[in-house]
């Protein structure tokens, strides 16, 4: 493509989108290896899903941690450990906001400017358009990589439910405060930590409480033996030993569910994304939480169960997840798949195209934070090495692309899509840190 | 990268000391950090570098390590402290406080960092501190407090009253750790490191100061003269004047 007037060359610069933990973390980590950044962030402010006041935050005011503060906190930038084991979502905003002031990063953030389109060169830069918030003219800018932290905790997943309803149903994303269920009767799908949650709020504010859930789950508790459960678990142990001692910890404290009504797990714990919520079974236990199967559909004024009951909740809360999307990408330059699932290579690193990764688009037993710091270190390495040494970036680069997936994340996983970035975090760390190595004997 | 120690066994909080001299400073510098060595407290910068430091623009603080804290515990203190500030930070350590630092070094990027008189080789120091004071190093070795003498620690100009006074404050219970420790981790973030000390050294032997500076990369900055103390000792302001210059300098590149 004949250079146009009118794209700006930002010769080695490094484009970064979006401004959230995963983001910063990437600024941070590709100015320590020396790169030039520009981060663009859509809202006005740091923070991403964490900054309530953003228009897409799916965060609601009672959220706190569900991974304890040593399991979520940045390898290089500990959150003050006089902090709760579980702060809330006001406190891991302020983190970030520190963290972001503490290494000047905001210097870097172009703010209420979003990504619109980043397209290939041909030579392995990038031309990236970009838009204000409000509207208003582009702008085409010409980088050496780009690196993608748009998160993927925003665009909702409603499940297709058959019939009408006659009552409100909302996605949980829409879901903000407490006082929305108040005195209502409230069903609420999902047995993920957003359903969960949302299931132990409504036991204390709605009249009535149904919680519907596709399958069973290892619930597992906020505390055991006086710790955070969490801490108890991540030790170096292998998996089988560690689903035992989750299996032990779930039998300890709230103990078999089915007496409740809920199904009995159909898979081993770690095999589904872990639901961290000690209330839960409390309030099933005093009755405000009804467990029920999966809905079939919705006929007027009530909504029928798998079962074949019926029920009539004024409001229907779908706590189903998020997908990701990146409609400013071609689906095949990160090989995504027709139903949305791209294929990265350790979930990060594009197979095809070695200056495009993404960050933040795991999920695992752990904080998010560390396994994003991480990714970005390899990223910033791996594009760096592009300059110092590129015959041997393009080697590591040969092999390591072609590595399938299974051959660094071993976990079985119930095959459902809020598992296609289901990792193991030593297993995942692990790997990001044998890349590493290997570009480290590269240089 | 798996830092399970820290996962399933987190440092727990103490309180910390912190004196901070803060008024003079510009907002385009980064904060400093000083980290006192064996037996000290904040006390041991919080007459002579601190305000220094902070006369020429530097938000200046000193803390002290919590009673009895390992060398994990240390480490956690100081990164717990660098991470409070408002900016990254400059980590000056001195003796046994260099260790402090280089170990730090490993788990928060710190903008710059200063090792002054580092007690880095633990059997080397060991071996100086038998040779230099055999009757009050050896008690330490079983446990006991390790007493430290004016010729140690001073070079030959200090006043005897002021040693006094100052080795009467050092109250040092070294651990086992000091000597059998791992070699400190590499920094991470590739910050700039300054090695400074003095041929004179009874603590540290200038084999294990050349050894230090050599694996920071450069050459050790040297105050002839000058004893391990390098904040108390007579010509105190000569490092810490040096140290700001060089910090100055690489601050500008
Ligand atoms: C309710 C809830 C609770 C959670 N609890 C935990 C927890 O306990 N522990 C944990 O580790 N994780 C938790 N998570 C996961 C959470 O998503 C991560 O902690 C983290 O916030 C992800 O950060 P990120 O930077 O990858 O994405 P985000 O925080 O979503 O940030 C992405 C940023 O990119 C911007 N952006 C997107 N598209 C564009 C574009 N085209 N142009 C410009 N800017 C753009 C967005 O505005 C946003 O600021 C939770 C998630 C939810 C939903
Ligand atoms: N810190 C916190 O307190 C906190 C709170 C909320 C969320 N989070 C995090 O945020 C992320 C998103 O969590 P989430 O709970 O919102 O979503 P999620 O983890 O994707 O869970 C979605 C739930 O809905 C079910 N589901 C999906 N589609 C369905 C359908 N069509 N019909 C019926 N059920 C369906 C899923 O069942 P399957 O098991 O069959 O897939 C699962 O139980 C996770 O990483 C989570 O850990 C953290």
């Amino acid at each position: 493509m004949p250079d146009t007037p009118d794209i700006a060359d930002r010769h080695d610069a490094v484009c970064v989108i979006g401004a959230g933990a995963s983001g910063l973390a990437a600024i941070k980590n590709l100015r320590e290896a020396g790169f030039e950044v520009d981060c663009y962030e859509r809202e006005t402010s740091v923070g991403g899903a964490w900054n309530w006041r953003h228009d897409r935050s799916p965060v609601y005011a009672g959220t706190h941690l569900i991974t304890s503060r040593p399991l979520t906190e940045f390898p290089d930038f500990p959150m003050p450990d006089t902090w709760p084991d579980y702060p809330d979502h006001k406190m891991v905003l302020s983190y970030l906001e520190r963290y972001s002031a503490h290494f000047g990063l905001e210097s870097d953030v172009w703010f209420g400017t979003e990504v619109v389109s980043v397209a290939p060169t041909g030579d392995g830069r990038w031309n990236v358009t970009t838009q204000s918030t409000g509207g208003g003219s582009s702008r085409v800018q010409r980088y050496a990589g780009v690196v993608v932290a748009n998160g993927h905790n925003w665009s909702a997943a409603r499940p297709e439910i058959p019939g009408d309803f006659r009552g409100q149903v909302i996605h949980s994303a829409q879901y903000k405060d407490p006082a929305q269920l108040r005195n209502r009767k409230v069903l609420v799908i999902g047995g993920g930590n957003t359903g969960c949650d949302i299931a132990v709020e409504a036991a204390q504010q709605a009249t009535m409480v149904w919680h519907s859930t596709r399958r069973g789950y290892w619930y597992a508790p906020k505390y055991v033996f006086g710790r955070p459960a969490d801490q108890v678990n991540a030790r170096r142990i292998p998996l089988r030993l560690r689903q035992w001692l989750y299996r032990k910890a779930v039998g300890f404290t709230a103990g078999d569910l089915t007496r409740y009504g809920v199904p009995a797990p159909d898979h081993q714990p770690y095999e589904s994304h872990p639901t961290v919520n000690s209330q839960l079974p409390y309030y099933l236990g005093h009755g405000r939480i009804t467990a029920v199967p999966d809905v079939t559909e919705f006929d007027g004024g009530s909504v029928v169960l798998a079962d074949g009951r019926r029920i009539e909740p004024d409001l229907v809360i779908t706590a189903t997840g998020y997908r990701p999307r990146f409609e400013f990408l071609a689906p095949e330059l990160l090989d995504t798949a027709e139903d949305g699932r791209p294929d990265l290579h350790l979930h990060a690193f594009a197979r095809k195209h070695p200056t495009l990764a993404v960050v933040g688009l795991v999920q695992a037993d752990f904080g998010l934070f560390p396994l994003a710091h991480w990714q970005s270190v390899a990223v910033a390495r791996w594009l760096r090495l592009r300059v110092t040494d590129p015959e041997r970036a393009t080697a590591v680069q040969q092999k390591e692309s072609t590595r399938p997936v299974a051959s660094w994340s071993k976990r079985r996983v119930v095959p459902t899509e809020r598992h296609w970035f289901e990792v193991d975090h030593g297993d995942y760390l692990r790997a990001v840190e044998g890349l590493l190595r290997e570009m480290e004997t590269a240089a | 990268m798996l830092r399970y120690e820290d996962w399933t066994d987190p440092v727990p909080a103490a309180e910390r000391e912190v004196v901070s001299l803060t008024e003079d400073a510009r907002t385009d510098r980064p904060p400093l950090l000083f980290v006192p060595g064996l037996g000290h407290g904040a006390w041991a910068f919080a007459e002579t570098w601190l305000p220094r430091a902070a006369a020429r623009g530097f938000a200046a603080h000193a803390l002290t390590p919590r009673p009895d804290g390992d060398l994990r515990a240390q480490v956690h203190d100081v990164v717990q402290v660098a991470a409070s500030l408002p900016r990254q930070a400059v980590l000056v350590g001195q003796g046994a406080g260099a260790l402090v630092v280089a170990y730090a070094m490993g788990r928060y990027p710190v903008r710059a960092a200063v090792l002054a008189a580092p007690v880095m080789d633990g059997w080397p120091t060991l071996g100086a501190a038998l040779r230099a004071n055999p009757f009050g190093t050896l008690p330490a070795l079983f446990g006991g407090r390790l007493r430290l003498n004016r010729r140690q620690l001073f070079g030959p100009e200090m006043p005897a009253e002021d040693a006094q006074r100052f080795l009467e404050r050092i109250v040092a219970r070294p651990r086992r750790e000091l000597v059998t420790h791992d070699p400190a981790p590499r920094p991470v973030g590739d910050p700039p490191v300054l090695v400074v000390g003095s041929p004179d050294d009874r603590v540290v032997p200038r084999t294990s100061l050349d050894r230090t500076a050599t694996r920071y990369g450069s050459a050790p900055l040297l105050f002839p003269g000058m004893g391990h103390e390098l904040m108390l000792d007579v010509t105190w302001a000569d490092p810490i004047e040096a140290i700001v210059d060089w910090l100055e300098k690489e601050l500008e590149s």
